[in-house]
């Protein structure tokens, strides 16, 4: 659906859209669909309110929601690989180029997975990494601690909405490898600690972190430059 | 509880005492059981289908009692490693000597969470209606076989062994306990909590924290049956291994391990 409204063009407004449009979830999302696409004249910008791809229902929706997640980190990895911030030690470069290289195995395999089973398949995302300095050690850890931790907790609160076995244990399959990578990166942080399987993840029943999509797209929407929803769980 | 027992197949064999050489000519005849050498074959899409199609329409067909018994039965397997794991890290921890101080944080850690995890599912099993199985009686040994206890570096390898067991044992479980939403979301989130352990216990032999083929990363040979299956590059159809290879292909996915073949690994420290 393709509606063409016309909004004052006031740098304000400006400014407030744009905000918005680059994060997912909560009171920006009204607007966070417009795209300006164009400029009849200096003081209306024409807009387009684009249909959002939805993520689809049942076990479309779940896988579409992996892939996105795995484009993600995908796309993070390739950029710390591309330019390795100064000083890295090879034990270092060796874990980075090993976390890129798996996630973007993961991410393939939702794609050519996906495409198998339907033509509903979630479009390719952009991102971006407006507080990341990709040249810092600590910026580079501290976000991939973040995103390996969010697929673990994302991996673990998606599963009970898988109905086909055989898919949820392919999620097993690969949140178990994001629960070593984010065990490896905390290491990195902060070597020999508990902060492997730390506290701040793992509650008193020894229970990793399960969160709900919802609470994930919230999270990681600051990463997310393409829109997206997921209606079926409330991500609108 | 079925358990089976292999130990007097493999009583000669003294992994840990003979050389590299020696281990290397020992194929077949592994301590962690024959059967869960041949266990874990590459899942294809068919396969995978197949696998999963009958275990659903087994679950469509099964009474409510049966149900019940495929949940608790899942979590009574997980209640046995669990109670192997607190136990193994709770002598270890307790052994005057054994660990380094410096690696003694993260042992702790490790602990802490199994100890949990023991709590955890007993309270999950009372919660069901069926009462929890007791603690068997472990022998770290293996009859003789390992040293655990006075040998750091068998306490690693036992412990990398055990950690990655629990992974795959887990994840074969989870169609077992899909039926019940909150008990699947615990066992996913007890699941990657043992993937962090063993991915920092796997970093403290200087591996690293992923399993890259079936390789378990500079173990004896008596482990293999641990790993069996983890070097598929075929998930639901797609080739892992076409972008980077093999090693990061089947690195990118852990396998799963069957009740049967995890009970069997289990079996063989418990007397």
């Amino acid at each position: 659906m393709k509606k063409t409204i016309q909004v004052s063009n006031q740098g304000a407004t400006l400014d407030t859209s744009r905000r918005n449009f680059l994060k997912l979830g909560g009171v920006g999302l009204a607007i966070a669909g417009l795209t300006i696409i164009g400029c009849n004249d200096d003081d209306d910008f024409q807009i387009m309110e684009e249909s959002k791809y939805d993520l689809g229902t049942g076990d479309v929706g779940v896988l579409n929601y992996a892939y996105a997640l795995e484009q993600l980190e995908a796309d993070f990895y390739t950029k710390v690989v591309n330019n390795f911030y100064s000083g890295i030690s090879s034990i270092e470069k060796e874990v980075f180029t090993d976390l890129y290289h798996h996630e973007v195995i993961h991410r393939d395999f939702f794609k050519a997975a996906i495409s198998g089973a339907t033509d509903h398949v979630l479009p390719k995302l952009e991102f971006q990494y407006p507080n990341v300095n990709f040249n810092d050690r600590n910026s580079v850890l501290a976000t991939a601690k973040a995103l390996e931790d969010t697929g673990v907790a994302a991996y673990n609160g998606a599963g009970k909405y898988i109905s086909n076995p055989a898919y949820l244990v392919i999620a097993g399959k690969i949140v178990s490898v994001e629960a070593r990578h984010a065990s490896a990166i905390r290491n990195l942080i902060n070597p020999g600690s508990a902060d492997f399987s730390g506290d701040d993840v793992i509650d008193a029943n020894g229970l990793d972190l399960a969160k709900e999509p919802k609470d994930i797209v919230m999270a990681a929407g600051a990463f997310i430059k393409t829109p997206f929803t997921w209606k079926e769980r409330g991500i609108n | 509880m079925n358990i089976l027992r292999l130990l007097d197949k493999l009583s000669y064999d003294k992994f840990f005492t003979t050389e590299a050489s020696r281990l290397e000519t020992i194929t077949n005849m592994s301590l962690f059981g024959k059967k869960a050498a041949t266990a874990a074959v590459p899942l294809g899409l068919g396969a995978l289908m197949t696998t999963s199609a009958k275990a659903e329409t087994t679950v469509t067909k099964l009474t409510g009692t049966a149900l019940k018994s495929t949940l608790t039965d899942a979590l009574q397997l997980a209640l046995v490693l669990e109670y192997l794991e607190n136990e193994y890290y709770s002598i270890g921890l307790s052994t005057p000597g054994l660990i380094p101080n410096g690696d003694r944080t993260v042992f702790m850690q490790i602990s802490k969470h199994e100890s949990a995890h023991v709590s955890f599912l007993k309270s999950t099993l009372t919660s069901l209606g069926t009462t929890p199985g007791n603690k068997p009686t472990f022998d770290f040994t293996a009859s003789g076989n390992f040293m655990p206890f006075t040998d750091y570096n068998q306490f690693l390898i036992l412990a990398q062994a055990f950690e990655d067991t629990g992974v795959r044992a887990y994840k074969g479980q989870a169609g077992n306990v899909m039926s019940n939403k909150v008990v699947l979301q615990a066992a996913l989130q007890i699941h990657s909590v043992e993937a962090r352990h063993a991915s920092q216990v796997r970093r403290m032999r200087a591996n690293k924290g992923w399993i890259e083929l079936a390789n378990g990363g500079n173990m004896p040979s008596a482990t293999n049956p641990v790993y069996a299956g983890e070097d598929n590059v075929n998930q639901a159809g797609y080739n892992t291994g076409t972008l980077f290879g093999a090693a990061a292909g089947s690195a990118a996915y852990d396998e799963i391990l069957s009740g049967s073949d995890a009970q069997a690994i289990a079996s063989l420290f418990i007397v």
